[in-house]
């Protein structure tokens, strides 16, 4: 199986749709979350993949970097999840709707 | 290798393993309904990509992917998970009202990438793995040569990755701290 870069680009493509849809369709803030994470990772995949490809480092330091955007989204993220919990007693992104949204 | 093959044989193979894998994992984390599930399923995700990583010689990425990623984030989520304790809801909707107009939009989304990847046939660049482990003009690992790009290259981006952390660490503690008037 001869693997080129449109075959990442596909898992990537898909990895990236997949964590989209939950953002748009979970209730639980967590899953969320997660599913942002879904998305940061798909782009990684694509970083790397690139990397590869050109031949060249650039790609492989900055997914590094996007790891580390991650890890700081995750923490502030997850931080917003325990107020939200104290405030409404719920993980529902539905009932956070104080500003209309 | 040559041609624009970046894996062939055995290794492409077990990229399409992993490949599908990481996607079907992908796909449980959004229709899991209990989090810890949801959780649990991220993290094969993870470790999946992870293994996509190393197959194509990006060991310091997969390293740091299953470091960062698979132990410092998802026990992150895991603690917050046990934290909050919403458990399993027994009744009530997983998804939002808008679930079945999101899966219908989601093609709309897809089908311009799907076409232009259909259609463009990206040109076939020699792929020379050897130049992903280059340490100032030699041979090294493919770790030592990161950390060459990130220490000369890329310091500035570096040190504001530190700020950056740093500033989403004291976000984190202010958030998650009891304001006075609420603590009894």
């Amino acid at each position: 199986m001869t693997i080129t870069i449109n075959h990442y680009l596909i898992v990537s493509l898909l990895l990236f749709a997949i964590g989209f849809f939950g953002v748009l369709v979970r209730r639980n803030f967590l899953t969320v979350l997660m599913s942002i994470e879904l998305m940061l990772n798909a782009v990684n995949l694509n970083f790397v993949a690139f990397s590869r490809r050109l031949s060249d480092l650039t790609g492989q330091v900055f997914s590094v970097f996007v790891i580390t955007i991650a890890a700081g989204e995750a923490a502030v993220g997850l931080a917003l999840t325990i107020s939200l919990f104290r405030q409404k007693k719920t993980l529902n992104v539905e009932e956070a709707s104080t500003m209309r949204g | 290798m040559t041609g624009g093959a970046l894996l062939t044989g055995t290794a492409g193979w077990l990229f399409v393993a992993f490949a599908v894998l990481a996607l079907a994992s992908a796909i449980a984390v959004v229709a899991a309904r209990n989090p810890v599930h949801s959780a649990l399923y991220l993290l094969l995700s993870f470790l999946l990509v992870a293994c996509i990583f190393i197959l194509q010689q990006a060991e310091f990425v997969g390293a740091v992917q299953i470091l960062v990623y698979a132990g410092g984030i998802m026990v992150l989520f895991l603690f917050v998970v046990m934290l909050v304790n919403p458990g399993t809801p027994r009744t009530g909707r997983t998804f939002q009202h808008q679930w079945d107009i999101a899966l219908l939009l989601l093609p709309v989304l897809l089908l311009p990438f799907a076409y232009i990847l259909w259609t463009e046939k990206l040109p076939d660049l020699p792929v020379n793995p050897d130049a992903l482990r280059m340490v100032n003009g030699k041979l090294g690992g493919n770790t030592e040569a990161v950390a060459w790009s990130l220490f000369r290259d890329y310091l500035l981006p570096f040190e504001v990755a530190s700020v950056f952390l740093l500033v989403a660490m004291i976000g984190a503690v202010v958030l998650g701290k009891r304001s006075a008037e609420t603590m009894d």
